[in-house]
């Protein structure tokens, strides 16, 4: 067991830590990062450089057809795709036909609760489920590589429905 | 007392994150009201230079700890006997005492001890227990959960945990930026080491029955993959990465296979069992619905598993002959999962959906009937102790995955403190020799 002194100490420091921290400015365009900033993604519409994979990254997922979102969203203890996702699917599956040298990885997620093990299988079916839609709509299978992370890689901290809903998710990866 | 306890609280919090040698604190929540008074005499140590090990001190704090003794505070110990001959059972009666542990600690010609306790019952004066055992000098620690061991099983009936290991997933770092940690410690939080590390996920850590192997997942290549480690010489060895997931591994009973979870290429998750001397591999279930988490029955004749095939998740179970249909388990609630199979097979662990709320229940095995023992909302990953007494588990506290207890009769509670981030997917150890 810790003396007191360490204890008070340490005590102290929790408290320090708890203060308000001056704000930092980064100048704008200096390349802050969103691990700098524990931003995850919508932040800083400024110059975007070349990307670079990150092995596994989870922030938000670029790439294939312009203007149409990577990420497709389900609804509880479900891997159907809802309608509303359905030109989503119907551009990224045009956009791979078209390009056949493309590969993708298709990255089943679940919002935390209950079991993990579940969750991962959960994940894997959103995936597919994703899969399959993309291939039915012209994708050919060696373009497409999926993947459940399950709960392991939530997009959203939080343990509110809000957080959830943003986490129940299948991205669309391109460059893998 | 209390004021102690939550200072250690914030002890942990307050550790930095970065710190990895970092130790477990347990604490008992809510112990038993009928728990049983005992006292602990400090051993005797007669030889040259001080005491090398406080053997009483571990044995109080393991009988504390487990929530079904009341040590007597070492301050109120009125006389100090070392052996049972010297134990006055009217004196410790009027402390309202039911047992007292005396014996003595020598150093032997060798450079080992020689650890002496004996257990005397205040009611009567009877002998309990009087053991003589010679301990390696690195050794006094564990000698000395084996007294508590020794002790458990005399007065509950029950043999003693207290000499078993934990191994659980460690995470730290930001959800950009996670770091994870297959860790083994003492029952006890003690002696925690990193076994393998990985900035991808590491999953489902199951011991082998001998104590010696853990199987686990992890994506650090990218994809999920199991792999069987031995501890004694870090080897690690890839055992399955099939396309698609490859998940929840579970030792067969012989350690000589391993049931697990798998995709393939259709995207349909069966389960199968793996034989690991020849990678012959044999689908077990096959069913469009998700069949996932394998656990052993104790005979290893059939295997209980999670399913979603009546619509959402129960617990089944499924021989290992082909042709039978699997026999559901769970009953009561909308979501049942993560079965674990308790020592004698008469109690299924899960979690369930309880009033909104994921928590730790238990099943019994042939009736189905299931007692919530958790009270938290996202209480998962339930593992159960060797002797079938306890169950650890991960609970959600402060936003947070730690580790908590409870008995399996849901009466007494634990919480695991930790200095380093996030505990989580604890897998108690089998009895080790």
């Amino acid at each position: 067991m810790r003396s007191l002194p360490v204890l008070l100490l340490l005590i102290g420091t929790l408290m320090l830590a708890g203060c308000p921290k001056k704000p930092t400015t980064v100048p704008e365009g200096s390349g802050s990062t969103a691990e700098e900033s524990g931003a995850s993604e919508g932040q800083g519409e400024g110059q975007v450089g070349a990307g670079r994979d990150l092995p596994g990254a989870s922030g938000s997922p670029t790439g294939g057809p312009a203007g149409i979102s990577n990420v497709i969203y389900f609804d509880f203890d479900r891997s159907d795709i809802r309608p509303e996702y359905a030109t989503v699917i119907t551009a990224h599956a045009r956009h791979l036909a078209a390009s056949g040298g493309v590969k993708i990885r298709v990255e089943g997620h679940t919002d935390e609760r209950g079991s993990r093990e579940y969750n991962i299988a959960l994940a894997e079916r959103r995936a597919q489920a994703v899969r399959r839609a993309l291939m039915l709509q012209g994708a050919g299978d060696t373009q497409l590589t999926t993947v459940s992370y399950g709960e392991e890689r939530p997009t959203a901290p939080g343990s509110d429905e809000s957080a959830y809903e943003k986490n129940r998710r299948v991205e669309l990866v391109y460059g893998r | 007392m209390k004021l102690r306890r939550t200072l250690l609280v914030l002890v942990a919090l307050a550790w930095p994150v970065s710190q990895a040698g970092a130790q477990l604190t347990v604490q008992i929540l809510k112990g038993m009201a009928e728990s049983v008074p005992i006292a602990i005499v400090p051993l005797a140590w007669d030889a040259a230079g001080g005491v090398p090990y406080d053997v009483a001190a571990t044995v109080q704090a393991d009988l504390e700890r487990s929530g079904r003794f009341r040590p007597l505070p070492r301050s109120q110990l009125v006389e100090m006997p070392h052996a049972a001959s010297e134990v006055d059972a009217a004196d410790w009666r009027m402390l309202k005492v039911d047992y007292v542990l005396v014996g003595k600690l020598e150093p032997m010609p060798d450079g080992r001890y020689e650890l002496r306790y004996e257990l005397v019952s205040v009611a009567n004066g009877e002998r309990l227990l009087g053991t003589a055992m010679p301990v390696d000098a690195k050794a006094l620690k564990r000698a000395s959960h084996r007294v508590s061991d020794a002790v458990y099983e005399k007065i509950l009936g029950v043999r003693g945990a207290f000499a078993t290991r934990i191994a659980y997933v460690a995470v730290q770092g930001p959800v950009t930026k996670r770091s994870y940690r297959l860790v083994v410690s003492d029952a006890d939080g003690a002696n925690e080491y990193t076994v393998f590390g990985s900035p991808d996920p590491i999953m489902s850590p199951a011991w082998s029955p001998d104590g010696r192997s853990l199987a686990y997942v992890s994506f650090h290549t990218g994809l999920a993959a199991i792999y069987v480690q031995t501890l004694s010489t870090g080897n690690q060895v890839q055992v399955s990465a099939k396309s698609g997931i490859n998940g929840a591994p579970s030792f067969s009973p012989d350690g000589k296979q391993l049931a697990l979870a798998l995709s393939r290429r259709d995207g349909n998750v069966d389960v199968y069992v793996l034989t690991l001397a020849d990678q012959n591999l044999k689908r077990l279930t096959d069913d469009p619905s998700i069949d996932t988490e394998p656990a052993w029955a104790i005979d290893g004749r059939s295997i209980y598993f999670t399913s979603d095939r009546a619509g959402a998740p129960q617990v089944y179970n499924v021989g290992l002959e082909s042709g039978v249909r699997p026999r559901r388990v769970t009953f009561e609630g909308s979501y049942n999962a993560s079965p674990r199979v308790s020592p004698d097979g008469r109690l299924i662990a899960v979690v369930t959906l309880d009033r909104g709320g994921y928590r730790i229940a238990s099943v019994d095995a042939q009736r189905g009937g299931l007692q919530v023992l958790s009270s938290g909302q996202l209480d998962e990953s339930p593992s159960i102790a060797p002797n079938g007494a306890d169950i650890i588990y991960t609970s959600r506290v402060g936003g947070r995955d730690s580790l908590a207890i409870v008995s399996s009769d849901g009466r007494i509670h634990q919480q695991i403190a930790t200095s380093a981030g996030e505990l989580r997917e604890p897998a108690w150890s089998p009895f080790q020799n």
